[in-house]
């Protein structure tokens, strides 16, 4: 199944958020995460399931100012 | 005398002065170092999207102590309250604290706050909890409507982010100083460390910068100035200086001369 990850599409199958973080090599204390345009808490990256179709946003912190 | 001057944003107290960001540097052993020769304990960060296809450059949290520092997210490159809102969400969620340096610009070439959506998103995130320090123009009247609103201090720009040009409106500064109650920190503009002992010897409660340290040809000294004319500026406002006559006054006694 598709997902959009950061604008990109992305082929996986059906997996936790959780999951997914741990696929692509991303500690998940380090970033936040918006699943279909609303934040998930990371209390719920275990129990919910990525489905067809999902938009996910992951954010971290980078260096930055006053502009970036 | 400085040892019990904290500066206090929301009941939480810093004895530096001094805010710096983490952006422009060469690399980030220079900005470890840079931040700790400025003495900053607060340091602002952006939000960003995760590199998902590669994953093999350094994050910055790598880098910096976060018991040390207290990281204050920004939501620079933001244009609408929207998505100024959408970032400090996110940012909440990514760190550790509800403090967030709030941004929502006008336009490229300025980089000016768009007062009007910053007001907006102000209004939201305070209600949502946020602990929100506002970039603004130096208007004292936009100021007081953020402190109304509850923001826990007010950010007017000394000059266009970046420009290095001080403080161009020292009056708007203290008239801000005189409308509000909140602390005030001058945000941007401010190019080498007279700047900012001018902000401090106005009476402004701190100051926030990143290109005029980390855009110096040697930003580590810059860092270690900047960190010094705070200190030095915040002294001076403390010890009241003396009123400017345009004539002179002797500093030595004018009895007593010898005939």
């Amino acid at each position: 199944m598709e997902i959009i990850v950061n604008g990109e599409s992305k082929t996986i199958t059906p997996m936790s958020v959780t999951a997914f973080l741990e696929s692509v090599g991303i500690d998940p204390t380090r970033v936040a995460v918006e699943l279909n345009l609303d934040i998930l808490p990371k209390g719920e990256y275990k129990e919910t399931t990525l489905r067809e179709g999902d938009r996910l946003e992951i954010v971290h912190f980078v260096g930055g100012g006053g502009r970036p | 005398m400085s040892a019990n001057d904290k500066l206090v944003i929301a009941g939480r107290s810093f004895t530096s002065r001094l805010m710096v960001g983490t952006g422009k540097y060469a690399d980030f052993p220079q900005m470890v170092q840079a931040i700790e020769l400025s003495g900053a304990e607060i340091v602002t960060v952006a939000v960003r999207r995760v590199n998902i296809s590669d994953r093999s450059k350094e994050s910055l949290l790598d880098h910096l102590d976060t018991k040390k520092y207290t990281l204050l997210p920004n939501t620079a490159g933001c244009y609408t309250a929207d998505d100024a809102v959408r970032t400090c969400r996110l940012a909440r969620e990514a760190g550790l604290s509800d403090f967030v340096k709030l941004e929502v610009l006008g336009d490229e070439k300025t980089l000016f706050p768009d007062n009007e959506e910053l007001l907006k998103a102000a209004t939201i995130l305070v209600k949502e909890g946020f602990t929100v320090l506002p970039y603004t123009t130096d208007d004292p009247i936009v100021c007081k409507k953020l402190e109304d609103i509850g923001c826990a201090a007010v950010m007017p720009l000394g000059a266009p982010i970046g420009s290095g040009l001080g403080i161009r409106n020292p009056y708007n500064i203290r008239i801000i100083l005189d409308t509000v109650k909140v602390p005030v920190i001058v945000d941007a503009g401010v190019g080498t460390a007279s700047d900012a002992a001018i902000a401090m010897e106005l009476g402004c409660d701190g100051v926030l910068m990143n290109t005029g340290i980390a855009g110096a040809r040697d930003p580590l000294a810059m860092a270690e100035a900047m960190n010094l004319a705070v200190r030095a500026g915040r002294l001076a406002y403390r010890a009241g200086r003396i009123p400017k006559k345009l004539y002179a006054t002797a500093s030595s006694p004018v009895e007593g001369m010898i005939e």
